[in-house]
């Protein structure tokens, strides 16, 4: 009467909490691995896109087409690694970075002003104009003392996000 | 400002509202000045995608719970072998008796009464009806069903449907056995496909295919007819149209609601002290599903019919849906999600995401403003 718990032994606990640098406890691995089957549901050991729309509170997050970029095929390794900025034990320094992630979406290590477009375009939809888009956020970037051309670097994301109380956390349940 | 109200007004009435269900107070309503910093802070959709992903209320609708190990002990364990040996070697083949029994009995019965009467309408219903029952009482004592009923039995008269929360296929058969009920099924292949368009027809049963949307249509006609004819059996649906485990209920399907008729609840819980009496359909067929439930000691079951409904003036159907939906829940001690069972087969309207990015950018306008 084995459960799929089981199928995880010390070593790859202890092996997957290296890799997310223990934001996880041992307790919260197994649960996520037994999560992780259960939306693997071809149990081919990785997690496509499709597998994820499945999820309807996923699917009608704003961001999920984007976050796509990041989700789609990972195996459960990359899939602790991504929920790591999520857990109560990762720092400032790991959730700020992995906004800047989401936003830099072409991985060069800067975001510009389109990138930051596209995302509030993602988060408003129909419900602001493209111009009125632009507005705001050229408005708020010039009060803050960039303008629309600076290319923001992941210390200015920390400089603007890391001192207010970035509220990212998830429970991992655990039975 | 006037954008904002141009889609509001057509957001989806037909379903409850998804927000009400929703873990709140991740998305707080901050107040003061527009700055860079709170659009660029995503966090709180982002957690919302996270949580979704490590934990979300549909698919646990739809999670067999596997039995929990109690043999793991040295008295414990041989008592387990010898359940098994029982079980499988002693209670299943005296099953398959009982059961091969009742369908010889039925259907030596059931062609006759349906060939030769052919006259005489009301006595071969009435005979019909009476069959049914039998068939599947045979079935409840094929998996020894311990069934208790609560309420008064159900009566005929025209103008009343029955809706029940819907873990199994055989929900049907313990319902059926206590009154031959009509019922709105979808169509499915196999064995069962050829019962439900034999048998089950002589009934005044409804079938339908999920996939097929002018099916909709025909069934909602068929639906009326059926509610207002004096001599057919009462009308038993399913609201949710899919199969829960019986810990939850998900959206009920408003069509019931919209007949015009008295609602009559139905509530049946499972107690999974022996087994878990979930059909998980896309795992297993429902053979093998009617199988386990042959080979287990027991399906302990308890139905309560409920105090009849109707319409509250004012009240539109969809409320009216979720109020059934709110006193089926109570009595069988489920919990209630905003979901529509469909979305096993299909991905949810865009709606819902809408309406997440009309109030954030209703946020974002309001805060640029002060």
């Amino acid at each position: 009467m084995g459960n799929s718990s089981s199928m995880l032994t010390q070593y790859d606990i202890e092996e997957v909490q290296d890799h997310c640098s223990n934001t996880f406890s041992q307790q919260e691995i197994v649960s996520l691995y037994q999560r992780f089957c259960q939306l693997d549901r071809n149990g081919c050991g990785f997690i496509s896109a499709e597998e994820f729309m499945t999820v309807p509170e996923f699917a009608v997050n704003p961001l999920s087409q984007r976050l796509f970029r990041m989700l789609d095929g990972l195996n459960f390794k990359e899939f602790v690694a991504f929920l790591s900025s999520f857990s109560s034990r990762a720092s400032m320094q790991q959730k700020v970075e992995f906004i800047f992630r989401v936003y830099d979406s072409d991985g060069n290590g800067k975001v510009t002003f389109n990138e930051m477009l596209d995302i509030l375009r993602d988060l408003t939809g129909q419900f602001i104009s493209e111009q009125q888009r632009e507005k705001v956020l050229g408005h708020v970037l010039e009060e803050a003392g960039y303008t629309k051309d600076s290319l923001l670097a992941q210390s200015d994301f920390m400089m603007i996000l890391g001192n207010s109380s970035l509220k990212m956390e998830v429970e991992v349940p655990v039975d | 400002m006037s954008k904002l109200n141009t889609s509001s007004s057509e957001l989806d009435f037909d379903r409850p509202n998804i927000e009400d269900y929703l873990p709140s107070g991740s998305i707080q309503e901050p107040h003061g000045q527009l700055r860079l910093h709170d659009l660029l802070d995503i966090s709180p959709t982002l957690t919302e995608a996270a949580g979704a992903i490590v934990d979300d209320s549909f698919t646990r609708c739809f999670k067999s719970n596997p039995p929990e190990p109690w043999n793991w002990n040295i008295y414990l364990f041989p008592l387990w072998c010898l359940g098994v040996v029982v079980r499988y070697g002693f209670l299943f083949p005296l099953r398959v008796i009982v059961l091969t029994i009742g369908w010889i009995v039925f259907l030596s019965c059931y062609f006759p009464v349906h060939f030769l009467l052919k006259g005489h309408d009301k006595l071969r219903k009435k005979l019909e009806r009476g069959l049914v029952e039998l068939i599947c009482s045979f079935f409840v004592a094929s998996w020894t069903g311990v069934v208790k009923y609560h309420g008064p039995r159900p009566s005929m008269r025209p103008k009343q449907v029955f809706v029940a929360n819907h873990t199994s296929m055989i929900d049907f058969i313990v319902l059926e056995q206590m009154c031959a009920f009509a019922v709105i099924m979808q169509k499915h292949p196999g064995w069962v496909g050829l019962l439900q368009s034999t048998i089950l027809e002589s009934l005044g049963c409804i079938w339908f295919n999920r996939s097929e949307s002018k099916d909709r249509e025909i069934v909602a006609r068929k639906l009326r007819e059926h509610v207002h004819g004096v001599d057919n059996n009462p009308l038993l649906i399913f609201p949710e149209g899919t199969c829960v485990n019986n810990h939850y209920t998900v959206m009920f399907k408003k069509g019931a609601f919209e007949l015009g008729c008295t609602v009559c609840p139905i509530a049946i819980k499972y107690n999974k002290i022996f087994v878990d009496a979930f059909w998980n359909s896309r795992k297993q067929s429902f053979t093998t599903h009617l199988l386990q439930l042959m080979t287990s000691w027991a399906v302990v079951c308890d139905v309560w019919y409920l105090e009849p409904q109707n319409l509250k003036p004012g009240e539109t159907a969809i409320e009216f849906a979720e109020r059934v939906r709110d006193i089926i829940s109570v009595r069988a001690g489920l919990k209630k999600v905003p979901w529509d069972g469909y979305l096993k087969y299909s991905r949810p309207s865009p709606k819902h995401r809408e309406r997440k990015q009309e109030s954030f950018a209703e946020s974002v306008l309001r805060r640029l403003e002060e």
